[in-house]
């Protein structure tokens, strides 16, 4: 199938099979696409098995940090104490539309993968977050988990096994930082959602205070269909050259584009084929100037950049950006990059929980002097300014939305420094302003 | 549902008195975590679905049912930016105009609402009551730029020449 755009032949749909199918959406059009079978295998094995075969299949996390998932499991120990799972459905990275799709279209595909990802953790208790903005995602998952309680795939005895595995929906009410893995179990706690201080790890003391583990939406999603099909078929899906990242990957692509949309590739697809074939290109007439390749906390890379890159973690990092969380934004020649890497900022700023210093004045003064520039307004100096702020923005708070708001300021201002000068008025250009804010920039 | 500020000289109305439907979700609730404190934000979710908004007296109602203090409550309250702390209009909409959008004309779709529902600026109701309007960032649709919220259902796509008939046809 294919949403909202039928499946391009060079696509490898396997989480994404299903998309804009809904039939699929019921548990019997799921069972009958062949569902919970990865479930009920994994059931019978013990959680080291599973464990195992999620390693060997290579499979990283998909909500931007790329950390090995079976590797991340394997730090749950049979210790008697609870242990929960959270999966990570907040998906607000701007650029990122993909968990929503799964979500929508495929609920028992996640209801499915939470199960398995607690039975692998010793968890009987596991804690779906969704954004509260997604009224339609958390509703058809809220319905797919009763249809698995009521089956029994849930409950007391799952599937049969004699294990208890809950599932609970739990819905966010806002705030982008609730996506980072702490101050989502602060949230789930009934706290504002601040970020905490790590060490100690989740797998130590997560949510209250229990060892736990954190997975996004599509992690935990492909789980099932590795323990189905075998650590094997898994890496087969990507090219052999890249051991480091296997199976397939979803990437949302937004902006100026022709086909916007999700799309399901394995790993190491060749990026420009993917712009141009998969995508269309940019719109008519029109030729791109930029593409953030990772959501909009990576590096911008230009089309030249892009034009021999390929789409796994370290293609993507030897191009000069990251793969992230997999969402493309493309900007056309008819943009105005100042303007774009200011409403960024802005972002940035307006979802900063603001316990760190550097992190609250410096998302603040950045957007500050960017829209001034943008305006007209700015000084040279405050080009050396914006730099210096995103070096002590960079490493030295408590989580990484600072460093994200650094990183579309510092490689915008290197690969399109001529746009921000060309706004610094002539006049202005020559003007020594002091130093500005002294305490920030130091 | 007229806004409860409307009428904020009428005693305040419980919504989670013992035997009603509310309170029995409620129950149900925190019987899925070990604290009482996580059951937290369903529980002014719930609120703002019987109320249209999250008011002080709702916040002391939610903070003794849940042993925590109303200062609590107002500090969890307005970390986040999905509960009301104003009454809001009838038709609470919300336009991504984050980066991705933005390239696709989204500010255009924000002046587009902002005219057509008599708002004229931003977080302010129409005088009718209908509508209010804010900039919000990504909502987690950004390959159907524009994407428009209005109270819980998400519209896609919209264009600013289509603003004035999806204003037409909300009540
Ligand atoms: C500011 C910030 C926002 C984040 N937002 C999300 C998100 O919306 N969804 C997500 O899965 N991970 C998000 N993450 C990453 C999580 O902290 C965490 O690494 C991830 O959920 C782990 O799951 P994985 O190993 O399956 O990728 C965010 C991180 C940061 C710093
Ligand atoms: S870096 Fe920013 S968002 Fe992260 S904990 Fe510090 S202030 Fe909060
Ligand atoms: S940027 Fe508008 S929905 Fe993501």
């Amino acid at each position: 199938m294919g949403y909202p755009h039928p499946s391009h032949p060079r696509e490898t749909p396997v989480l994404s099979k299903h998309f804009g199918d809904p039939e699929a959406r019921t548990l019997a059009g799921w069972r009958a696409r062949g569902g919970y079978e990865g479930l009920a295998k994994a059931l019978t094995m013990d959680p080291v098995e599973v464990q195992n075969v999620v390693k060997d299949s290579g499979l990283r996390g998909r909500g931007g940090a790329g950390f090995p998932t079976g590797v991340k499991w394997s730090f749950m120990k049979p210790d008697g104490k609870t242990h929960y799972l959270c999966v990570n459905g907040d998906e607000s990275e701007p650029g990122t539309f993909k968990d929503r799709e799964i979500m929508r279209w495929t609920p028992h595909q996640l209801v499915e993968g939470t199960a398995l990802a607690a039975h692998a953790i010793y968890a009987e208790t596991a804690y779906i977050y969704i954004r509260g903005e997604f009224d339609e995602p958390i509703r058809r998952v809220e319905a797919a988990v009763r249809e698995a309680y009521d089956a029994g795939i849930l409950g007391g005895n799952a599937m049969g096994s004699g294990k208890r595995l809950d599932v609970h929906v739990h819905k966010g009410a806002g705030a982008y930082i609730c996506g980072e893995e702490t101050a989502l179990m602060n949230s789930l706690e009934g706290r504002r959602g601040n970020p905490r201080i790590k060490p100690p790890f989740p797998a130590v003391a997560g949510l209250f205070g229990q060892p736990t583990t954190i997975n996004n939406v599509e992690t935990v999603s492909a789980a099932p269909h590795i323990v189905l099909r075998g650590a094997d078929w898994y890496k087969s899906l990507s090219t052999p050259a890249n051991p480091k990242s296997t199976g397939t990957k979803l990437f949302s692509v937004c902006g100026n584009v022709a086909r916007p949309g999700n799309y399901e590739v394995g790993m190491g697809f060749p990026l420009k084929d993917f712009l141009y074939e998969l995508c269309g290109g940019p719109p008519a007439g029109r030729r791109f100037k930029a593409i953030i390749p990772g959501g909009s906390s990576v590096p911008i890379l230009t089309p030249e950049e892009c034009e021999t890159a390929v789409m796994d973690y370290e293609g993507i990092q030897a191009a000069g950006s990251l793969l992230g969380s997999g969402g493309v934004i493309c900007f056309d020649d008819t943009q105005d990059m100042v303007r774009q890497i200011a409403r960024l900022a802005r972002f940035y700023a307006h979802e900063s929980c603001a316990q760190c210093t550097q992190c609250r004045e410096g998302t603040a003064w950045t957007t500050k002097i960017l829209e001034r520039i943008r305006d007209g307004e700015g000084t040279m100096q405050d080009l050396d300014t914006l730099l210096a702020i995103a070096d002590n923005m960079t490493g030295k708070t408590i989580c990484v939305l600072s460093d994200s708001c650094a990183t579309p300021v510092v490689s915008g201002l290197k690969k399109f420094r001529h746009e921000f000068e060309a706004k610094i008025r002539p006049s202005r250009a020559s003007v020594m302003i002091p130093s500005f804010p002294g305490t920030v920039a130091a | 549902m007229a806004p409860e500020g409307a009428h904020a000289h009428e005693p305040y109305a419980p919504v989670f008195t013992a035997g009603s439907p509310m309170r029995a979700r409620l129950d149900e609730l925190l019987t899925r975590y070990p604290s009482k404190m996580a059951a937290l934000l369903p529980a002014l979710w719930m609120l703002q679905e019987a109320r249209g908004w999250v008011s002080p007296d709702g916040i002391e109602e939610v903070a003794a049912l849940l042993d925590l203090t109303p200062a609590y409550v107002r500090g969890v309250v307005t970390f986040y930016t999905m509960y009301h702390q104003h009454p809001v209009g009838r038709h609470f909409v919300q336009v991504c105009t984050t980066t991705p959008c933005n390239v696709c004309g989204a500010e255009d779709v924000v002046n587009a609402f902002l005219r057509e529902t008599g708002c004229g600026e931003l977080g302010v109701t129409s005088p009718d009551g209908r509508f209010t309007v804010i900039e919000v960032e990504c909502l987690g649709a950004c390959g159907f730029a524009t994407p428009v919220m209005i109270n819980e259902r998400l519209v896609e796509c919209v264009a600013a020449d289509s603003v004035k008939d999806l204003v037409a046809g909300l009540d």
